[in-house]
């Protein structure tokens, strides 16, 4: 079993926590709305007279999940100690890591769904052209392992404190460094006084230098892992964040 | 079955549990007592293994709850303080998430949610968001899911608090009832439950335990045990002379004097009973004895005593 029982257990109950409250329909319905508007109405899908993805659909989410994700990850952790439900879930026969690993999938797997539901913009794209389905298909790959990544680092912020806001905040932030450490002009600004193997180094660690081969239909393992090992790292931390203060 | 050594927890500079060891087992109810912030709730979250001490360990079933945390637990029921769980869930699902969390699969996973419902006399708000109850319901609600894989090992951390009466009536009677083949460790301040519940106390104060006995025998150590309070038609002075006479007397103070009546309390030696050379004094006199009583002791006395002069002591550092 590639997940322990108790993983899956807690998975669920957060699952249900999404759907038991607004969360959910609220996350998914602005995600809709503002990927579509971006994409039609902004970037000009239908003028633009290309059935394409990477400039038009793919191109936003870095910046719609910069916002979204934090609110979905926010309450992961800070719920928990705000409500001393953490006193029963870590009194569990369950390790730190294992409630980590339900709570991840959960909530991941629901960002999934939301971006499934973006599945209209391909039917259209399949309609009025003949789009590269390949892009489509590394798009949303690049996509899932971006809003992972995000994800994690929601939840890391989210184990930091019990309040929502906070998390919220700090997650946006270090979602920002993370995205403008590899934007051009910020990219630009830095190689006016920083070498530029600093420079470089600095953009590998950002969202956007990997997403945007992905987003250009280019499936290079090396960025899958980069994403895989950003979301582990971040799941790390929260395990040591866990692990040290899960008492207050 | 729970073995404490040596616990020490440290808060920054605060100690708030200091060298803590004791020992429990099977049939044992264990009432922990002590003032607020006495360290209570932090040595139960040790043993559960919430919070990690910073000397000392703890060992339930042979396991170490550091060492090898999950399976401690197993043999754990916990219900933390204030009683938390999670408020959008229902009772139902609450529960049936506990028993997956408790390694139940399939059939087993409704069939001890309704076993631990009906236990707790819950059932009636089976499909009530826990959110929605009131107090009473949501403790018995985390009282079920600390009973519901039937565990050797129970810690309740303020079990009645915030319970009517009649609640806490039927949580001691869940306690009584499963005491023969489990152990109970259980925290309170309410010293009337200690004797109705458990058959041993400890009693902490500032971190420390100060005392660890029977409620019974920790009742004998009252200033007050097999003390005699008397109201006899004499003066002060007469009541004072005659009894203070007995060679087993210790002190005799004078309550209250009105009339031609005085009350008096009379404390023996070493705690023997002297009821009946007391009556037998009062006769020899002729007075009247209008009420007698010989006190049992009070736990309350014994608390106060053992845990208000370390905090008066403590006052008096800071003053300093």
């Amino acid at each position: 079993m590639l997940v322990s029982a108790a993983t899956r257990a807690i998975a669920r109950r957060e699952w249900g926590a999404y759907f038991n409250s607004p969360v959910a329909y609220v996350f998914i319905i602005i995600f809709l709305l503002l990927s579509g508007f971006f994409t039609f109405a902004v970037a000009g899908f239908y003028e633009s007279n290309q059935a394409e993805f990477s400039r038009s659909f793919f191109l936003w989410h870095p910046w719609l999940y910069l916002v979204l994700i934090p609110a979905v990850g926010m309450r992961l952790w800070a719920e928990e100690r705000r409500s001393h439900t953490i006193e029963l879930l870590f009194t569990l026969p369950v390790t730190p890591a294992q409630a980590i690993a339900g709570k991840f999938l959960a909530a991941w797997a629901f960002l999934i769904v939301a971006l499934v539901l973006t599945f209209p913009v391909v039917l259209t794209a399949v309609y009025l052209g003949e789009p590269d389905l390949g892009v489509a298909f590394t798009g949303y790959l690049g996509s899932i392992f971006l809003a992972g990544s995000y994800l994690g680092v929601a939840m890391f912020t989210s184990a930091l404190t019990k309040n929502q806001v906070i998390s919220f905040i700090v997650a946006v932030v270090l979602g920002l460094l993370l995205i403008l450490s590899g934007f051009p002009p910020v990219t630009d600004l830095l190689s006016g006084f920083c070498p530029m193997w600093l420079v470089d180094t600095i953009a590998a660690f950002s969202f956007m230098s990997h997403y945007e081969t992905l987003q250009r239909g280019i499936l290079d393992i090396r960025d899958l892992i980069y994403f895989a090992s950003m979301i582990g790292f971040m799941l790390f931390c929260t395990l040591v964040v866990l692990h040290h203060k899960a008492a207050d | 079955m729970i073995t404490v050594k040596n616990l020490v927890k440290d808060f920054g500079a605060r100690r708030a549990v200091d060298d803590v060891s004791f020992e429990v087992n099977i049939g044992e109810v264990l009432g922990f007592l002590g003032p607020n912030g006495a360290g209570k709730s932090t040595t139960m979250r040790m043993i559960t293994g919430f919070i990690h001490p910073t000397s000392g360990t703890c060992t339930v079933k042979g396991n170490d709850v550091t060492k090898e945390p999950v399976a401690a637990r197993t043999h754990i029921g916990y219900l933390p303080e204030n009683a938390p769980a999670y408020g959008d869930m229902t009772v139902w699902e609450f529960l049936q998430f506990m028993a997956r969390m408790r390694g139940y699969s399939g059939d087993e996973v409704t069939i001890k949610a309704d076993e631990a419902m009906e236990r707790c006399f819950i059932t009636s708000v089976k499909d009530q968001t826990i959110e929605t109850l009131s107090k009473g319901y949501r403790q018995r609600t985390c009282f079920a899911q600390a009973i519901l894989h039937d565990p050797p090992v129970l810690i309740l951390d303020e079990p009645t608090d915030g319970l009517d009466p009649n609640q806490k009536q039927v949580v001691r009677n869940m306690i009584t009832e499963m005491a023969q083949e489990k152990v109970i460790i259980f925290s309170t301040h309410v010293l009337e439950e200690v004797d109705a519940v458990c058959n041993r106390a400890i009693i902490i104060s500032n971190g420390k335990i100060v005392a660890d006995a029977a409620p019974n025998s920790l009742r004998r150590q009252s200033r007050l045990y097999n003390a005699v309070e008397i109201t006899v038609t004499a003066t002060p002075d007469n009541a004072r002379a005659a009894f203070n006479s007995i060679p087993d007397v210790r002190d005799v103070e004078v309550e209250q004097a009105s009339g031609d009546q005085v009350r008096c309390r009379i404390l023996p030696k070493d705690q023997q009973s002297i009821a009946t050379q007391v009556l037998d004094k009062a006769r020899s006199q002729e007075w009247i004895v209008t009420h007698v009583e010989a006190h049992a002791g009070r736990l309350d006395d014994v608390f106060r005593d053992l845990t208000m002069t370390e905090d008066v002591a403590r006052a008096a550092r800071k003053e300093a």
